[in-house]
C-alpha cells in the first residue's frame, strides 16, 4: 500500500529518499549474500540443467537432450519409484502417528509430558547418529531380528541387505523420527480448537471417537492440510538416512532423487545432467506449493 | 455407574498402553547405543540383549579420541554453528527491518522475491552454488559453509513477521526522540521481537549442527569435518567395531541431551514455529 502511494509521486522529498537510502543500506548484507548465493544458483541451475557440463573445460549448449536421455534412464525411474514409495508411506504413517500421539497426549494424563519429550527427542538427534544407531539394530544377526526370532518368526527379513526391505527399513526409521515433530505441530493446532466446541457436543451426547470424528477432525483441516505438504516436500528431500543406512543399495534398491543428484555430480562429476534431475525435484516441490497456494484459500481460514 | 467406572479405567490403560510402545520405539533404541558403548565387542551381539553390560570397557571411549580427531570435530561444528547463525540474526534482523519498518520503491516486488526462493529446496540449487564456491576458490574452506548458509532468505522472512507485529509508533517515538534506524532496530525492536530471534535461533543453530549433505560436498580434509560427517567416516572405517562406533555416536549425543533437558520446552515450540512457517 505505502509502496504505491509512494510510486505515483515522481519526486520524493529529501527525508523520503534518505529513508530509502538508509533501507538500501540495511538490506545490502543480507542482499548481496542472498544474490551471490541463492539467486544466481537458482538461475545457473535451470541453465545447467541444457548443458553437458562435467566439472571441467567449457560450458557447452545441448539442448534437450539431458531430458531426452532422463526417461530412457532406467536408474532415473527407480530412484523416482523408490522416493515415491518413501514419500507414500512415510508420510501417511508419520502423519497418522504424530496425530494419534497428539490427540492422546492432550487428554492431558499423568506423565504426559514425560512421553512428549521422549516422542520428540530422535527430532533432536542428527540422522547421521540415529542413522548408525539403526544400522546396527537392523543388522541380519542383529537385536531387532534377535526378537523377532525370540517370538517364533522364523526367518526374519534381512532389512538393509535385501532388495526388498531396504527401503522399507528406511522408511520405518524416517518414521520413527520425524513423528514426533508433526506430534508438536498437530498439539499447537489441537490447542486453538475452542473448549465451547468439545462441552457443546458432550451435551449432544457425543463423546470418544464421535466427537473426534464430528469436531476435532473438521477443525484441525488446517494444521492437517499444512503438516501434510510439509511432510510431502521433506519426503522429497530424503538424503541423509539414505546416505548413512545402505547407499543407496543393495543395487539401486533404495536410491532416491537427491542421492541420485549427489552421485551424478558429485561422484561422477556429471554437473549438467545432475542438474537435469535437480529440475525434476523443483518441478515435484513447485506443484506441491501451487497445491497449498490453492488449498490454502479453501483450507485456511485466517 | 460401576460400568462407567471400569471403561474409563479401561479407557486410560489402552492409552497408556500405546504411549508406551511408541516411547519403546523410540528411546529403546538409544538405550541399546547407551549400554553397547560400554560393552566388549564380543558381547555386543549376545542374545537375549543384556541392557546392564556384565563387562564394562572404558577404553572404548578413550580410543574414540585417539583413532580420529574428535575434539578437532566437535570444535568445528560449534564453532561454524555460532558463526553462522550469528550472521544470520544479524543480517536478517537488518534486512527484516528494512521490509517491515522502512519505505522505499520497488519494496513489494524485492520481497516477493526473497519469497519465492524460499521455496526452491537447497537440494535443487546445491550443484550451481558448489560451482560459485569453486569459483571464489572456497572449496575445502568452513568459508563456503559460512557463505552459503549465512543470508538465509528464510530468516528474513520469519524475522519480518513478529517486526510487523510491532505497532509502529514504538520506532516513530524513539525517531522523534532522536535514535537512528540501526539504534531502533537493535534497541528497540530486536528485544521486542524476542520470541522471533529465539526461534530463528535455535532453528537455523540445530539446522547447522545437524547438516550433513552440505559439509559432504564442501569439505575435503580431516582436520575441517564437522562432527556430523566425522561420525560418517568413522561408521565407515569402523563398520564392524560396533562398540566403538556406539562410543562415538553417544559422544556426539551428549550435548544435545543436556540442552534438550534444559531448554525442552523453547526447543520443541522453536523447532515447530519455524517449521511451520517454512512449510
Amino acid at each position: 500500500m505505502e509502496a504505491k502511494t509512494l510510486k505515483k509521486r515522481t519526486k520524493l522529498t529529501k527525508a523520503e529518499r534518505r529513508e530509502e537510502l538508509i533501507a538500501y543500506l540495511f538490506l545490502l548484507p543480507n542482499m548481496i549474500g542472498f544474490i551471490i548465493f541463492t539467486l544466481i544458483p537458482v538461475v545457473w541451475g535451470l541453465l545447467l540443467s541444457f548443458t553437458n557440463y562435467d566439472g571441467f573445460g567449457d560450458v557447452k549448449f545441448i539442448g534437450l537432450t539431458n531430458f531426452k536421455k532422463l526417461f530412457q534412464d532406467g536408474y532415473f525411474i527407480t530412484s523416482l519409484k523408490n522416493n515415491i514409495f518413501y514419500t507414500v508411506f512415510s508420510v501417511s504413517f508419520t502423519l497418522l502417528f504424530g496425530l494419534l500421539l497428539a490427540v492422546l497426549l492432550q487428554k492431558k494424563l499423568k506423565g504426559s509430558m514425560a512421553f512428549k519429550t521422549i516422542f520428540f527427542f530422535p527430532q533432536l538427534t542428527s540422522s547421521v547418529a540415529f542413522g548408525i544407531i539403526f544400522v546396527c539394530l537392523f543388522r541380519g544377526s542383529g537385536p531387532i531380528n534377535g526378537v523377532l526370532q525370540a517370538i517364533g518368526v522364523e526367518n526374519p527379513p534381512k532389512w538393509l541387505t535385501s532388495t526388498d526391505w531396504s527401503m522399507i527399513t528406511i522408511t520405518i526409521v524416517s518414521v520413527i523420527k520425524n513423528m514426533g515433530y508433526y506430534m508438536v505441530l498437530f498439539l499447537a493446532g489441537l490447542q486453538t480448537i475452542p473448549v465451547d466446541l468439545y462441552e457443546a457436543s458432550s451435551l449432544d451426547g457425543a463423546s470418544g471417537w464421535k466427537q473426534f470424528k464430528a469436531v476435532t477432525l473438521p477443525m484441525l483441516s488446517p494444521t492437517t492440510f499444512l503438516c501434510s505438504i510439509m511432510c510431502l516436500i521433506n519426503s522429497f528431500k530424503v538424503f541423509d538416512l539414505v546416505n548413512i543406512m545402505t547407499d543407496g543399495g543393495p543395487g539401486r534398491s533404495s536410491n532416491v532423487l537427491v542421492y541420485r543428484i549427489y552421485q551424478e555430480a558429485f561422484v561422477n562429476y556429471k554437473f549438467g545432467y545432475a542438474s537435469t534431475y535437480a529440475v525434476v525435484l523443483f518441478l515435484i516441490v513447485f506443484v506441491i506449493t501451487m497445491i497449498q497456494f490453492r488449498g490454502q484459500k479453501k483450507w485456511v481460514n485466517y | 455407574m460401576d460400568g462407567k467406572k471400569t471403561k474409563k479405567v479401561l479407557h486410560k490403560v489402552v492409552i497408556y498402553l500405546i504411549f508406551l510402545v511408541f516411547a519403546s520405539v523410540t528411546i529403546l533404541p538409544f538405550l541399546w547405543m547407551l549400554s553397547t558403548a560400554f560393552k566388549f565387542e564380543q558381547d555386543v551381539f549376545h542374545f537375549p540383549i543384556e541392557w546392564i553390560p556384565k563387562a564394562i570397557r572404558w577404553e572404548n571411549f578413550s580410543n574414540v579420541f585417539t583413532q580420529i580427531p574428535f575434539t578437532t570435530y566437535y570444535w568445528n561444528s560449534i564453532k561454524l554453528s555460532s558463526i553462522i547463525t550469528f550472521f544470520t540474526l544479524v543480517t536478517s534482523a537488518l534486512a527484516a527491518y528494512a521490509f517491515a519498518k522502512l519505505r522505499f520503491r520497488g519494496r513489494d516486488k524485492l520481497f516477493l522475491l526473497y519469497l519465492a526462493t524460499l521455496m526452491v529446496p537447497w537440494q535443487v540449487i546445491m550443484i550451481p552454488q558448489f560451482m560459485v564456491i569453486t569459483k571464489l576458490g572456497l572449496v575445502n574452506s568452513h568459508w563456503s559453509l559460512i557463505l552459503t548458509q549465512s543470508f538465509t532468505p528464510f530468516g528474513v522472512f520469519l524475522l519480518r513477521q513478529y517486526f510487523l507485529s510491532i505497532p509502529k509508533e514504538y520506532s516513530e517515538a524513539a525517531k522523534i526522540d532522536g535514535c537512528n534506524d540501526l539504534k531502533i532496530c537493535f534497541k528497540i525492536i530486536t528485544p521486542m521481537a524476542k520470541p522471533g530471534f529465539v526461534t530463528l535461533l535455535i532453528f537455523q543453530f540445530m539446522g547447522i549442527w545437524n547438516d550433513y549433505l552440505a559439509p559432504l560436498i564442501f569439505l575435503n580434509d580431516d582436520k575441517l569435518r564437522t562432527l556430523q560427517l566425522g561420525l560418517r567416516y568413522f561408521q565407515a572405517e569402523h563398520s564392524t567395531s560396533y562398540a566403538l562406533l556406539m562410543a562415538g555416536t553417544l559422544l556426539t549425543l551428549v550435548p544435545v541431551v543436556i540442552v534438550y533437558i534444559f531448554a525442552q520446552k523453547q526447543i520443541m515450540n522453536g523447532l515447530a514455529n519455524a517449521g511451520g512457517i517454512k512449510g
